[in-house]
This record gives C-alpha cells, sequence and structure tokens, in this order.
C-alpha cells in the first residue's frame, strides 16, 4: 500500500506529514515510559520483523498479492503510538533504501500504513481491557480483528488521499481499495495473531499489560 | 530477554534472506488498483531515489535474481534493526536528559 510519489497532491502530502510528524513526535516522547530498560530492544526487533515480513507478499486474488502492514503487531507490543514510530522507522529506509514508496509521499504512507491503524487498534485494546477477560483468547481477538481494521482504516485513508488530491474519484478507487484490503486484512489476521500467538507462548511479559487484556501471570 | 531478542532479529533476518525470495511478485492492492483505474503511470521515483542503493529489493550486482533479493531483505532487515535501536536510544536519552 505503498503511495509513490506523484500519486498525491503537494497539498494533500503536506496535510498528511504534519499529522504524521506530529504522531511520530509524540510517540518518541512516550518512548521513555513504555520502553523500559528491559523492553528497549523490543522496537528494533518490531521494526525489522516488520520490514522482512512486508517482503512476504502473498497471492490474495486474480494476480494480486498483498502484504503484511505490522501496524496492529507493533500496537499490540509497544503501544498506540509507537506504531507509528516502528512503520516511520520501516518506511523510511524502504523509501531511501530501496525507493519504495514516495519521498514527499513518506508522510502519508506514515499516516496511512502506521499511524491510523496504530490508534484504531489503540481503542480497540482499551475497549477490550475493560469489557473482555483478560485471557490469552482476548489477546488474540484483539490482534486478529485489529489487523483486519487496520488495514481496512488504511486502504480507506488512501483512497481519501487520492480522491482529495485529485488523481482518481473516491466513487472509482475505494470500492475497489475496500475489496480487495478486505482479503489482504486477512491474512494481515493471521500473520498478526501468530506473532502474537508466538510471543505469548514464549514472553507474555513483554506485552504490555495497560495496553493488551493479556492473561495474569 | 536477551534469548527472546535475538531469537526474534533471527527469525526476522531469516525471513528476509531465504524466504522474500519466493514472495509472490504480483502487484499490491494499491498497484493493481492504480493499474486497473489508470493511475499508475502518474507514480514517479523523486530525485534521491534515482540513486537508491538497492532498487526495486534486488541487490545490485548479483546475477540470480532471488540471491540479489534474499541479501536485498537481509541487508534491509539489518538496517532497519539498527535504525530501530538507535532512534529508541536518542528518544530514551532525550527524555531521561
Amino acid at each position: 500500500m505503498h503511495i509513490p510519489d506523484g500519486f498525491l497532491s503537494t497539498e494533500v502530502a503536506v496535510a498528511c506529514a504534519i499529522p504524521a510528524a506530529a504522531a511520530v513526535g509524540y510517540g518518541l516522547r512516550r518512548a521513555e515510559r513504555e520502553l523500559d530498560d528491559r523492553r528497549a530492544p523490543l522496537l528494533g526487533v518490531t521494526a525489522a520483523f516488520v520490514f522482512a515480513a512486508q517482503m512476504l507478499n502473498f497471492p490474495v486474488a486474480g494476480g494480486t498479492s498483498g502484504h503484511f502492514l505490522g501496524a496492529a503487531l507493533a500496537a499490540v507490543l509497544l503501544g498506540p503510538w509507537l506504531a507509528g514510530v516502528v512503520l516511520a522507522v520501516v518506511l523510511t529506509v524502504q523509501a531511501f533504501v530501496f525507493a519504495d514508496g514516495g519521498v514527499t509521499a513518506l508522510g502519508a504512507n506514515v499516516l496511512n500504513m502506521g499511524v491510523l491503524g496504530g490508534l484504531a487498534v489503540g481503542g480497540l485494546m482499551a475497549a477490550a481491557t475493560r469489557v473482555l477477560p483478560s485471557s490469552r483468547r482476548s489477546s488474540l481477538v484483539v490482534a486478529g480483528a485489529g489487523a483486519w481494521i487496520a488495514v481496512m482504516v488504511g486502504a480507506a485513508a488512501t483512497s481519501v488521499e487520492l480522491a482529495l488530491s485529485g488523481t482518481v474519484p473516491l466513487g472509482t478507487v475505494l470500492p475497489p481499495m475496500l475489496g480487495v484490503h478486505a482479503l489482504i486484512g486477512a491474512g494481515e489476521a493471521v500473520i498478526t495473531v501468530a506473532a502474537v500467538s508466538a510471543v505469548l507462548a514464549t514472553r507474555p511479559d513483554v506485552l504490555p499489560r495497560r495496553h493488551v487484556p493479556v492473561p495474569a501471570a | 530477554m536477551r534469548r527472546f531478542t535475538i531469537l526474534a532479529a533471527a527469525l526476522a533476518v531469516g525471513l528476509a534472506l531465504a524466504v522474500s525470495p519466493f514472495a509472490s511478485s504480483s502487484p499490491d492492492g494499491l498497484e493493481r488498483v492504480a493499474g486497473d483505474r489508470a493511475f499508475l503511470d502518474q507514480g514517479r521515483l523523486a530525485p534521491v531515489q534515482e540513486s537508491a542503493p538497492v532498487p526495486d529489493y534486488a541487490l545490485p550486482g548479483v546475477s540470480d535474481p532471488r540471491v540479489a533479493t534474499g541479501l536485498a531483505g537481509f541487508a534491509g532487515t539489518l538496517i532497519v534493526l539498527g535504525l530501530g535501536w538507535a532512534v529508541t536510544g536518542a528518544a530514551r536519552r532525550r527524555v531521561t536528559a
């Protein structure tokens, strides 16, 4: 879902870059609270996993592929605001080293694939910690549903930005974007649940209890 | 935590090195929609991307495309890991200072 340069108008690119930068900046300010000495390596490792998993395009339908985005996984492991930081790290390396995703579109890509999904999953986690029992199953339900929602939010935001840029009418771009990403989101959910499940099986104490309904130790 | 970190990092590097060469090369969701709705051609590289070190996830100078992709994934995962740790270090230093 990487927007290259040329798809967005300058106005839309700037209008996306400002909130993206603000959210990433806020995430960095929270890093001290979210990442104590023990959890400090987690952001880099999560970013590395997200980068690697994003390379693994899987076929979805009719000659189309999808790939993992990672905002939901990052939000579950690190909290909603640091998801934007993780994706900013990944997307910056992709844009400048691999020429994947635009440079002027970097803010929009961070917003679509990191910040918005992270915050959507954050909202879901906040609701889930109130209504769901603290259990392994609750954590996995949040991870799976959050993953699908994060992908759909990103696809919708991308469509709106393309329409506001005058690149393509919203009615033309939104239905196919949501349609194909409903399938990609299912893949995202599978990978996110598998990853969170693996973390729960090995180091459940890594998950931020404040954000995730993890089972009591 | 050290063991968890090493295992998770090794998994990421291993996936990028050994599995990415076998990933689907079909267009992704956005590329597909852009092609179908005739705005794919508006995409272009930024000037700084014309000289990107590893364009299109293939390490230059490697003739076998699968090896080139695997090595690109290997290098990219380590770069992201390093940048992630650098950002974490900088953010934690700034807050504690």
